[in-house]
């Protein structure tokens, strides 16, 4: 019984991970309606660039705040300059475009800062949480800044005139612009909100899987699954689903024999494709009906 | 009067085919003007030549200024507001999300929550559905809150694609009633596509009769009514 209320907490504490990169994942597959395959390089980008002040001297928080504000403008550059000319191009196109996006940001990562791995400090410590020996503080708080993520993504899109405008923008893009919203600013805006929680993301994990250029890779498809699971069109969902992904990945891999942990990023694979055959819509998102 | 809005030899096109062959019309105002027209005729193309949701070349001008190469969001904050054909309901936000949406550009923020009020007044179903998600409203009061999400923006100038489409008859005689009261107490100029010809010209003062791209007709509205051919092909009689 132990075990599987370790491996549960364990799994959380991952999920959390997860659901950080998925709520990133939904936030620009809700602006362009296309998974961005580069989400976890831009991420492992912004963790190298938040390494590197540090290095620089600079406190950890001052660094994590300084990455936040590169990240968002990060995403929005991007954004302009490549994926806004090809906003009216087919899916393949822009597809290219995301692996396009994924080789040079790795490679640029290499080139900087080289392929070993370096440590990653975490701010809350990674003593045991509350004297409890299943879980530490550090992934205590990964799992309580992404609830705080989540809460604020829920008022920003609810109480905000700039989230519903956002929300208008993503649902009717047509009706958006005949009540004088700027769609294509819209999409910028969650191209950067997307890159600012992706980097959230890779600052959190650093400390667990070390830094180094391919170390989003995983995380990503995981991340992915996630998504899907919840609704790519939920945030909620996207949290949800990133959670039991989590837990479910540390149960399979403990209690099925032969799977352990080499098998694991296949069980992600194995769920996506499962989702999208029984359940397209996921867990909390919205099915998606055309009128044709 | 003014003319507020000027169109000159207006040309639109869907890829390689033209759909307008050199519209000329000019809208006084405060008035109500109304296109009619057969299907394919060009209403709905003029209109969204008007807010650039169409390639077009001619002069079109808005107050003496210009619209060429604005964009559609931009044209909408000059004052011109568009209920487009299929209503364009933001389906799963609640009523009034839509019509905040209506007001997303204005930043006088008490004037936004008085006029949701007044569109409530306008629209009594509105206010009792105001909470719920606009897709589950029948389609005449999802036609009422196109309308209302219009007035939001507090335009000057307003274009109805087919206000009366797939709506009952008696609905219909109800909102072009509200639209009739907009136009005489808001000051609202209005620009009406419609099918339905009879009600148009009860509402309008001025009407154009488009064929195929082309203005073929023009005049008051009663001219146009009691115009032989007009009876025969949009009236029935």
């Amino acid at each position: 019984m132990e075990l599987f209320t370790n491996q549960v907490l364990a799994g959380i504490a991952t999920g959390a991970i997860y659901a950080c990169m998925a709520l990133a994942v939904v936030m620009i597959y809700q602006a362009i309606d296309h998974l961005n395959f580069a989400q976890g390089e831009m991420a492992m980008f912004s963790t190298f660039v938040c390494w590197q002040l540090m290095q620089w001297g600079v406190p950890y928080w001052g660094a994590f705040l300084v990455t936040l504000v590169f990240s968002f403008a990060g995403g929005i550059a991007i954004e302009r300059l490549l994926f806004k000319p090809l906003a009216k191009a087919p899916i393949l196109t822009n597809v290219a475009g995301f692996i396009a996006l994924y080789a040079i940001i790795n490679s640029v990562a290499g080139l900087i800062w080289d392929f070993t791995i370096k440590q990653f400090p975490t701010p809350f410590g990674s003593s045991s949480f509350l004297g409890s020996q299943l879980i530490s503080t550090h992934q205590a708080g990964m799992i309580g800044v992404t609830l705080i993520l989540l809460l604020l993504l829920f008022f920003f899109f609810r109480f905000t005139r700039m989230g519903l405008a956002m929300r208008a923008a993503a649902s009717l893009p047509e009706s958006a612009r005949l009540v004088g919203i700027n769609t294509s600013w819209m999409i910028a805006l969650g191209w950067g909100m997307a890159a600012a929680i992706g980097a959230i993301a890779g600052m959190l994990i650093a400390p667990v899987v070390f830094l180094e250029p391919n170390m989003m890779l995983g995380v990503l498809i995981y991340g992915f699954a996630a998504a899907v699971l919840g609704g790519l069109t939920s945030p909620l969902g996207a949290v949800v689903g990133g959670f039991l992904v989590g837990v479910f990945e540390n149960l399979v891999g403990t209690y099925i024999p032969g799977v352990g942990n080499e098998l694991k990023l296949p069980i992600a694979l194995a769920l996506i494709v499962t989702v999208l055959v029984v359940k397209p819509a996921g867990l909390f998102g919205r099915p998606i009906v055309k009128r044709v | 009067m003014t003319a507020m809005l000027n169109i000159k030899d207006l040309r639109a096109y869907y890829g390689q085919v033209q759909a307008l062959h050199g519209l000329e019309f000019a809208l006084n105002q405060g008035s109500v003007t109304t296109l009619l027209g057969a299907n394919g005729a060009g209403k709905t193309t003029t209109l969204r030549a008007i807010c650039n949701m169409v390639r077009s070349t001619g002069a079109i001008e808005f107050d003496g200024a210009p619209l060429t190469g604005r964009s559609t969001e931009n044209i909408v904050r000059l004052g011109i507001a568009h209920v487009p054909q299929g209503r364009g309901t933001f389906t799963t936000m609640t009523v009034e999300e839509n019509l905040q949406l209506g007001a997303i550009t204005r930043k006088d923020r008490a004037g936004v929550v008085a006029d949701i009020d007044r569109m409530y007044d306008h629209f009594p179903v509105l206010k009792q559905r105001h909470t719920q998600q606009a897709g589950t409203l029948s389609g005449g009061e999802q036609q009422m809150l196109a309308v209302a999400r219009a007035l939001m923006l507090r335009p000057r100038l307003m274009l109805l694609d087919e206000p009366s489409f797939g709506l009952a008859p008696l609905i219909v005689r109800d909102l072009f009633k509200i639209l009739g009261k907009i136009n005489r107490e808001d000051k609202v100029t209005i620009l009406v596509v419609e099918q339905n010809a009879q009600l148009a010209l009860e509402l309008a003062d001025k009407a154009y009769v488009i064929e195929t791209g082309r203005i073929v007709m023009s005049g008051s509205a009663n001219e146009i009514a009691n115009n032989e051919d007009v009876r025969k092909s949009y009236l029935g009689y």
